[in-house]
C-alpha cells in the first residue's frame, strides 16, 4: 500500500537483519513448557503466570495481514524510557522542529500502550534488567530500536564493568541507528526504515525471543545476577 | 540534627502503606533514577531513592587510558549539560602540566560555557513547567534549544557532544557572521523568557501548586551541602564565577541573583532571573571576543604525555551549582585518580530523601525538578 | 589569567591557618597548591577532631567530596576531605592514609549529613568500612555485583569485560602510538 511517507524513504544500504550468533532458529521452544520463577520468593511465586509466551500468529488471509503491518507502520507508539544518553536527541525529536507525531510517533507512558522500545545508548546492567522487565510487559507484534553505537559493540565503554556490548545477545534488535549521537534527522530515517521493514513483514522480534526463549534467558542470567524477577514478565 | 526516618517492619505489614516505585520507567524524573516511596494516601512518608541504572565506571576507565585519550569520553559524564566536564578536565589537567592558555582560547571556552547554560536552563525550564501540567511551555523551550543547538554545530561541529574544549585551548575559532546569528537567536530567547514569565510565573495554577512545595531551611545548607540556585533562591551570594573566577569572568560585568525563599517557585524564579543574566553575558561576551590571535597552545607530544606527579582540585559554577574535579597525577603517562563532583550527588539523594517527605504524589516530579538534578552524574 | 589571579590575603590566610593546624593536630605534608586550594595531611585517628576544629572555628562549613586514592604499591588507601569556606572563599583537603587490608574509617555523618552518601560509595567501590553509617551496606550503583571492590588498581576491567560480556565479532582495537607511528612516520622506526 502506497502511502504519503514513502516520498521521504531514502535509499540507505540494504541492512541484515541481525539474527542470534547462537542456538539455531529452530530453537527448544518452550510453547508447552513451564516456567520456574526460581527468582523469586514461594509466596510471589502465585501471583505469575507460569505458561511461557507463545509467538503470534499472522493473519491468515495474506492482504489483511498487510493491511496490519500498514497500521502498525503507521502508528509506532514508543515507550518513554530514557535508558542512556541519546534520550537527549529524543526531546528535540518530539518537539515542534523535527515534530515526529506527523509520522504517527507518541511516546507512551506505559509498556502496555507502546509498541516500539527505543533503547537510547549505553545499557548497564542494572537499567538492562528494567529493559527486559519493560520488553517482556509490551504486547506484541513489538520492535526494538538500537539507537547509538554502544548497542552494537559497546562504544566508548568496551572497557566498562557495568554495560553491556551487544545488545542483541538480550533482546531481539529489528534496527540500528548508529552514531553518538545520532541526530533527529538520523532518528527519523531510522524511523522510516524501520516504517519499510515493518509493511514488508520482516520485523519479527517478538517471535524471534519467543523461539529462543531460552538462549535469550541464559544470555540475560548470565549477566544479571541478582534475578528477583519472575522469568517472563508478561 | 540528622535522621533517617524509617518505618518499622509492622507498620509496613499493616496495610497502612503502600510501596510504590516512582521508578525509572517514568516521565516524571530528570533522569534514569527511582525513588521507592511509600505513601499512606496520596501523601508520602518515606523515600529511599535508586541511582546506578547510569552508572559506566569512568573513573576507572579515565584510569586507563592516557591524557589526550581521556578528553573525546569525558564530556559523556553530565549528558545534558557536557560543556563543564571538558572544561573542568582541561583546567585540572593545564594547571598540573603547566600550560598557560592564550586569551583567545579563554574568551571563546567561556561563550561556550554560558551558551551550554543557557542551553540546559531551556530544557529544564520546559520540564519544569510540564511537570506541574503546562505542556506547551516545553514545546517552546526545547524548540529554542535547538536553535542554540544550532549555534553550537556552527561553532563546534556537534550539536550535544562537542570536544570542543581540549587542553591548551579550544579546537577552532569563531566562523564568520557567528556573532549575527548568535544576536539574533538571543533575541528569540529573550522574547520567549517574557512570554514565559506571562504564562507561568504569573499562572495561578503554576504557583498554587509550587509555592510551599519543598521548602529548604537556612540551617539545611551547610548540612547537606546545597549548593547553586538551589541555596541563592535563599538569600546566600554564592556562586564560583565571582568567588573563585576562572577564565573571563572578572573582566565582566554581573551581579550574583539572590532571592529570599526557597521553594519550588522561588527557585523557579531565581533560574528565569539567572537565564536573563546568562544572555546579558553572552551578550557581553560576543562584543568582546578578540578576533585575533591563538586559540591553542603548544602542547607537547599527546602521545607521550608525562605530567609531572601532583593534585589539584578546579571548580566551575554550572546551572546547577559547584562542579568539582579532583585530580591526582603521579609522573607517568595515565592520570592516578579523578573524582567528579557533580552537585546532584547530593540534591538527588540526600536532600531530595529530606524534602519529599509529606508532599503528595502529584506534586513529587515537580518537587524533582525544581532541585534540577541531573541523574548521569551522580554515578558517572 | 586563568585560574590563579587572587589577591594575598588568601594566600597568607591560608598559610597561617595550616601553621594553626599544625600546632594543634601535627599536620604534614602542606602544600600551597594555589592561592585559595590547600592539601595538608594527618593522622588517622586525629581526622575527625581536625574536621570538628575546621567547621566550628574556622569557618569551612561546606564538604566538597570526600575520596579515596588507592596506593597500592605502598599498601596504603589515601583518604581526602574536601573542605571549603565560603567567607574566605578558600579550599582546604585533609588527607589521612588508612591501611589497604581489612580498612576501616570513622564515620563523619554526625558532621555534615549529606556524608552518609559519600561513604557508602566508598563502601562499594572501595571496601573501606565506615561503622555505624547510615545504610553503608546498601547497594549504591552496582547491583547484584559478585566482585571484588571495583575501583582497587587491582581489578582488571578489560579482562572482566571479556569474560563476563559477549563482543560483537569484528571489532579490533589497535594501539594509539604504534597506529600513528606506522601512518605518520613508516620510515623513522621510532619517533
Amino acid at each position: 500500500m502506497n502511502d504519503i511517507d514513502d516520498k521521504l524513504k531514502i535509499d540507505l544500504p540494504q541492512a541484515k537483519t541481525h539474527s542470534p550468533s547462537g542456538p539455531p532458529g529452530d530453537g527448544t521452544g518452550p510453547a508447552n513448557s513451564v516456567l520456574e520463577n526460581a527468582g523469586l520468593s514461594l509466596e510471589d511465586q502465585q501471583l505469575f503466570c507460569d505458561a511461557a509466551p507463545v509467538p503470534y500468529e499472522p493473519y491468515s488471509p495474506e492482504f489483511i495481514e498487510r493491511f496490519h503491518n500498514w497500521i502498525r507502520a503507521n502508528s509506532m507508539w514508543v515507550l518513554a524510557f530514557g535508558t542512556g544518553c541519546g534520550a537527549i536527541e529524543l526531546n528535540p525529536l518530539m518537539t515542534s522542529r523535527f515534530d515526529a507525531n506527523r509520522f504517527g510517533i507518541q511516546m507512551r507512558p506505559t509498556p502496555r500502550q507502546a509498541s516500539v522500545l527505543i533503547v537510547a545508548g549505553y545499557s548497564s546492567v542494572k537499567t538492562l534488567k528494567r529493559i527486559i522487565r519493560s520488553y517482556e510487559q509490551m504486547q506484541g507484534p513489538k520492535f526494538v530500536i538500537g539507537l547509538g553505537i554502544c548497542t552494537i559493540n559497546g562504544g566508548m565503554y568496551w572497557d566498562s564493568y557495568n554495560t553491556i556490548k551487544r545488545l542483541d545477545r538480550y533482546i531481539p534488535v529489528d534496527l540500528y541507528v548508529t552514531g553518538c549521537m545520532p541526530r533527529p534527522e538520523a532518528l527519523l530515517a531510522g524511523f522510516m526504515e524501520l516504517k519499510r521493514k515493518i509493511k514488508a513483514g520482516e520485523c519479527d522480534g517478538a517471535n524471534r525471543y519467543v523461539k529462543d526463549f531460552e538462549w535469550y534467558k541464559a544470555n540475560q542470567k548470565r549477566v544479571i545476577k541478582k534475578w528477583d524477577m519472575p522469568d517472563y514478565n508478561w | 540534627m540528622f535522621e533517617l526516618n524509617r518505618l518499622s517492619e509492622a507498620e509496613l505489614e499493616s496495610g497502612k502503606y503502600t510501596k510504590i516505585w516512582h521508578g525509572p520507567q517514568h516521565p516524571g524524573i530528570t533522569g534514569n533514577m527511582s525513588l521507592e516511596l511509600t505513601l499512606c494516601g496520596d501523601d508520602v512518608v518515606e523515600c529511599k531513592t535508586h541511582v546506578g541504572y547510569l552508572h559506566r565506571g569512568f573513573e576507572k576507565m579515565m584510569e586507563r587510558r592516557t591524557f589526550i585519550q581521556n578528553f573525546p569520553i569525558v564530556c559523556r559524564i553530565a549528558v545534558p549539560e557536557p560543556t563543564f566536564n571538558e572544561y573542568l578536565y582541561a583546567a585540572a589537567v593545564e594547571e598540573l602540566a603547566g600550560i598557560e592558555v592564550p586569551e583567545r582560547a579563554e574568551w571563546l571556552r567561556c561563550l561556550n560555557l554560558e551558551m551550554m547554560r543557557l542551553a540546559s536552563f531551556l530544557m529544564w525550564l520546559g520540564g519544569a513547567s510540564g511537570s506541574f501540567g503546562l505542556r506547551t511551555v516545553y514545546q517552546w523551550t526545547v524548540t529554542h534549544r535547538d536553535y542554540m543547538l544550532d549555534l553550537f554545530e556552527e561553532m563546534t561541529g556537534a550539536r550535544i557532544y562537542h570536544m570542543y574544549i581540549t587542553p591548551g585551548g579550544v579546537r577552532a575559532p569563531l566562523p564568520e557572521g557567528f556573532t549575527e546569528r548568535a544576536l539574533s537567536v538571543m533575541n528569540g530567547i529573550e522574547k520567549l523568557l517574557f512570554e514565559i514569565e506571562r504564562v507561568v510565573l504569573n499562572n495561578y495554577v503554576f504557583k498554587l501548586r509550587s509555592e510551599g512545595l519543598g521548602v529548604i531551611d537556612p540551617g539545611m545548607v551547610d548540612d547537606y551541602g546545597i549548593v547553586g540556585p538551589n541555596a541563592r533562591a535563599l538569600g546566600l551570594a554564592r556562586d564560583v564565577r565571582k568567588d573563585s573566577p576562572y577564565l573571563v569572568y572578572d573582566q565582566l560585568d554581573f551581579e550574583i541573583i539572590t532571592g529570599d525563599k526557597s521553594d519550588a517557585y522561588n527557585r523557579t524564579v531565581q533560574r528565569y532571573q539567572e537565564m536573563h543574566q546568562c544572555i546579558s553575558l553572552i551578550r557581553q561576551m560576543l562584543k568582546q571576543v578578540p578576533t585575533s590571535g591563538s586559540f591553542h597552545a603548544n602542547l607537547p607530544n599527546v602521545l607521550h604525555w608525562k605530567i609531572p606527579a601532583g593534585q589539584t582540585y578546579v571548580k566551575a559554577e554550572c546551572t546547577r551549582g559547584e562542579y568539582g574535579y579532583y585530580l591526582v597525577t603521579d609522573g607517568s603517562e595515565y592520570l592516578r585518580r579523578i573524582t567528579i563532583r557533580g552537585p546532584s550527588y547530593t540534591h538527588a539523594i540526600a536532600v531530595m530523601e529530606k524534602l519529599v517527605v509529606g508532599v503528595n504524589i502529584a506534586d513529587v516530579a515537580g518537587l524533582m525538578v525544581s532541585l534540577h538534578t541531573y541523574p548521569p552524574e551522580i554515578e558517572r | 589569567m586563568g585560574h590563579a589571579g587572587l589577591q594575598l590575603v588568601s594566600k597568607e590566610f591560608m598559610q597561617q591557618l595550616c601553621e594553626r593546624l599544625t600546632q594543634r593536630f601535627d599536620c604534614d605534608q602542606i602544600l600551597h597548591q594555589k592561592d585559595d586550594l590547600s592539601f595538608l595531611r594527618v593522622d588517622k585517628d586525629k581526622l575527625e577532631s581536625t574536621l570538628v576544629y575546621l567547621k566550628t572555628h574556622e569557618g569551612f562549613v561546606h564538604l566538597s567530596f570526600v575520596t579515596v586514592i588507592d596506593y597500592i604499591e605502598d599498601d596504603i588507601f589515601r583518604l581526602s576531605y574536601m573542605l571549603h569556606n565560603y567567607e574566605s572563599k578558600t579550599d582546604l583537603a585533609v588527607q589521612t592514609e588508612i591501611s589497604r587490608t581489612a580498612s576501616t574509617m570513622h564515620s563523619i555523618h554526625h558532621l555534615w549529613a549529606q556524608a552518609w552518601t559519600y561513604q557508602r560509595e566508598l563502601k562499594e567501590m572501595y571496601g573501606i568500612d565506615f561503622p555505624g553509617s547510615p545504610r553503608v551496606n546498601d547497594e549504591f550503583v552496582l547491583e547484584g555485583w559478585d566482585g571484588p571492590p571495583p575501583m582497587l588498581r587491582d581489578f582488571d576491567t578489560a579482562a572482566f569485560c571479556e569474560e563476563r560480556f559477549v563482543e560483537r565479532e569484528g571489532r579490533e582495537s589497535q594501539d594509539v602510538k604504534q597506529t600513528m607511528r606506522d601512518n605518520l612516520y613508516p620510515e623513522r622506526g621510532e619517533v
